[in-house]
């Protein structure tokens, strides 16, 4: 078997295993769609967000957070479930036994990746359709938005994934992993603009969170999923897709060196 | 467990349809091929070699014991000398020289922390030794590629995966990885979890867990094959059904290297022994040969005046006699023992307890 055909085969077993685990596929698969309720549910009678001073216009809170909880799920999807589940599996002696084995390293990549990217294709559908069906969020119909959605969120989950697995190396012991992990990716979802309005947070602030890749998937989906009327709420008035595509990229390149750099089946002479 | 079970094809040497060659063939010399010319006499030897009842999709990628022209050339698959490894100041492994023939069955044998999974693991690749050379499959373990991992099977001494799959499942996973691997059914046979087939990994018994290690240590069809202690855990009878398959695979012309704490188990299964102690090899040969011949003098021990004695000799009956007629009747507390490979083993490893009294009468 070839390289492919192996990593094509880890990522139906990735994917068995991925959802037959009951506790990630509540904390990382659905989480985005339990958050997207919570806050449409909790803000239900607060009106609407960008109203015209008449009251008129704008769109509702649900509305408002679809395009974060997008981003959240590329990057919980990616750098969380991955970066704890490699740990883990370095752990617990998963990847001593595959490294006795003749699958290659980029096979095991492959599968977690495709594995990702299945879950988090489904992920994002479900939510899109609870937002739309629950809360009567209204989804673009412009075929120019949906090809921004489209490259955005697969250089975005792919990016993710990438960053996952480097992050996975930094904690020493698989049971260290989610403490390791989650203050990382929870930080990043309240300074990004995934639970607070990106355009109140001070611009000191927006400038550390504009290093990270997170603020950029949010943006990206931002110019997807909000009327026009709110990109000019954004830092320099503009989606900016353009610095979109390069953050994004940074980071998948420092991510690919850091998995060059740092992945090994086992920790060699630990 | 089925008899037809596991069937490697038989490499044949045939020999080689050239004068020259034929006139030779009843020679039976043996020559041992040192490392650094070891890929030339492989690259001779293959073309010269036929290989019967193997498509040649499923060769090893080096051929074993080929003849090349009047010679039979005898690559050890395992070949250790110097070997040394320090973690640290510490030295957990301290010089140990050893080989491991084609199709033979090697027990490393050593009390807890005596270096022998540290042995094992720089063999398999997974640590990388301080000094000494090593070769597995003829290859240095620390440069060891995909093709050459696809030649071993691994049990490791230790395995924790969750196993949020089926036995099934697993065992026909890891089989994809291999050019030609076991059937899963044969496998699971084997190892008696036929019935456990469609149980999740995690569902299962410690020392069911052991035998799906155990099955997913020889699903590639491995040439070589390590055993880090695989037993334990194991009931009587599935030991005692493990050992009849390691006979089989042993039979099917697998190299084994085993680890084991059970002695009976070495003794049932191992063509040859080392016993490790503190880093080093304190000895090593057939089992029959472990402790050297005086270990394997009978000892003779009794009371006298409440006080123990014990003497090792090659005429006990005489020395029995001698006794007898000293204390003019039956001697108290008279055992006359051979020495178990256990009691050789603990005398080897400085086990002070089991250390036989050596005194004269």
């Amino acid at each position: 078997m070839n390289t492919v055909t192996l990593g094509a085969s880890r990522i139906g077993y990735e994917l068995r295993v991925y959802f037959r685990q009951g506790d990630s596929v509540f904390f990382t698969f659905l989480f985005p769609i339990v958050m997207l309720s919570i806050f449409a549910v909790a803000f239900s009678t607060s009106g609407n967000i960008g109203s015209a001073p008449d009251g008129s216009g704008g769109i509702s809170f649900a509305a408002f957070y679809v395009p974060g909880m997008v981003a959240a799920g590329m990057l919980l999807s990616g750098v969380q479930n991955l970066g704890v589940d490699i740990a883990g599996e370095k752990g617990d002696g998963t990847l001593k036994r595959l490294g006795g084995t003749p699958l290659p390293v980029f096979s095991y990549f492959m599968g977690k990746i495709g594995m990702v990217l299945v879950s988090s294709v489904l992920q994002v559908a479900l939510l899109l359709l609870v937002a739309r069906f629950a809360f009567n969020v209204a989804l673009p119909t412009e075929p120019g938005k949906w090809l921004t959605f489209a490259w955005v969120f697969l250089f975005g989950v792919i990016t993710s994934c990438v960053l996952g697995i480097a992050l996975s190396a930094l904690p020493r012991t698989g049971k260290s992993a989610t403490a390791v992990v989650i203050p990382i990716v929870l930080l990043l979802q309240f300074i990004s603009g995934v639970y607070l309005n990106f355009a109140q947070l001070p611009g000191w602030l927006q400038n550390v969170a504009a290093v990270f890749p997170l603020k950029w998937m949010a943006q990206g989906m931002r110019s997807v999923f909000l009327p026009e009327s709110f990109e000019a709420i954004e830092p320099g008035g503009a989606w900016n897709l353009g610095s979109v595509a390069l953050v994004m990229g940074l980071w998948l390149v420092v991510g690919l060196i850091l998995c060059r750099l740092t992945f090994r089946w086992i920790r060699k002479d630990s | 467990m089925r008899a037809s079970l596991l069937v490697l094809p038989t490499v044949v040497a045939v020999p080689v349809a050239k004068p020259w060659a034929l006139s030779f063939s009843i020679s039976t010399l043996r020559v041992r091929v040192l490392t650094q010319t070891l890929w030339f006499g492989l690259a001779l030897g293959q073309g010269e070699c036929q290989f019967k009842g193997i498509r040649p999709a499923e060769l090893p990628t080096a051929p074993r014991g080929c003849k090349l022209g009047a010679m039979t050339i005898d690559v050890p698959a395992v070949q250790v000398r110097g070997l040394t490894k320090s973690y640290g100041a510490a030295l957990a492994v301290d010089g140990i020289s050893f080989e491991i023939h084609d199709g033979e069955t090697f027990a490393l044998l050593g009390p807890n922390g005596a270096g022998k999974s540290t042995t094992i693991e720089i063999l398999e690749g997974y640590r990388n030794r301080s000094g000494g050379d090593v070769t597995v499959l003829g290859v240095d373990p620390q440069h060891g590629g995909l093709d050459w991992k696809a030649q071993l099977g691994i049990v490791l001494q230790s395995s924790g995966e969750s196993g949020n799959v089926s036995v099934h499942e697993q065992l026909t996973h890891f089989a994809g990885y291999y050019p030609n691997p076991r059937k899963v059914s044969d496998v699971l046979d084997a190892v008696g979890l036929t019935d456990k087939a469609k149980t999740r990994i995690s569902r299962l018994s410690g020392g069911q867990r052991r035998r799906v290690d155990v099955a997913l240590g020889i699903i590639g069809r491995p040439r070589l094959l390590f055993l880090d202690e695989p037993t334990t855990g194991f009931d009587p009878a599935a030991r005692r059904q493990f050992w009849a398959l390691i006979n089989q695979l042993k039979n099917e012309g697998t190299t084994i290297l085993l680890t084991t704490h059970y002695l009976d188990e070495a003794a049932t299964l191992a063509d040859r022994a080392g016993v490790i102690v503190g880093g080093r090899l304190v000895d090593i040969g057939t089992i029959d040969q472990i402790g050297g011949a005086a270990a394997k003098v009978p000892l003779v021990r009794w009371q006298r005046d409440g006080v123990e004695h014990a003497q090792r000799t090659s005429e006990p009956a005489a020395l029995a006699a001698l006794l007898y007629a000293q204390a003019g009747g039956e001697v108290d507390g008279l055992q006359i023992t051979r020495p178990s490979l256990e009691d050789i083993y603990l005398d080897l490893v400085g086990n002070p307890a089991a250390a036989a009294v050596e005194e004269t009468i």
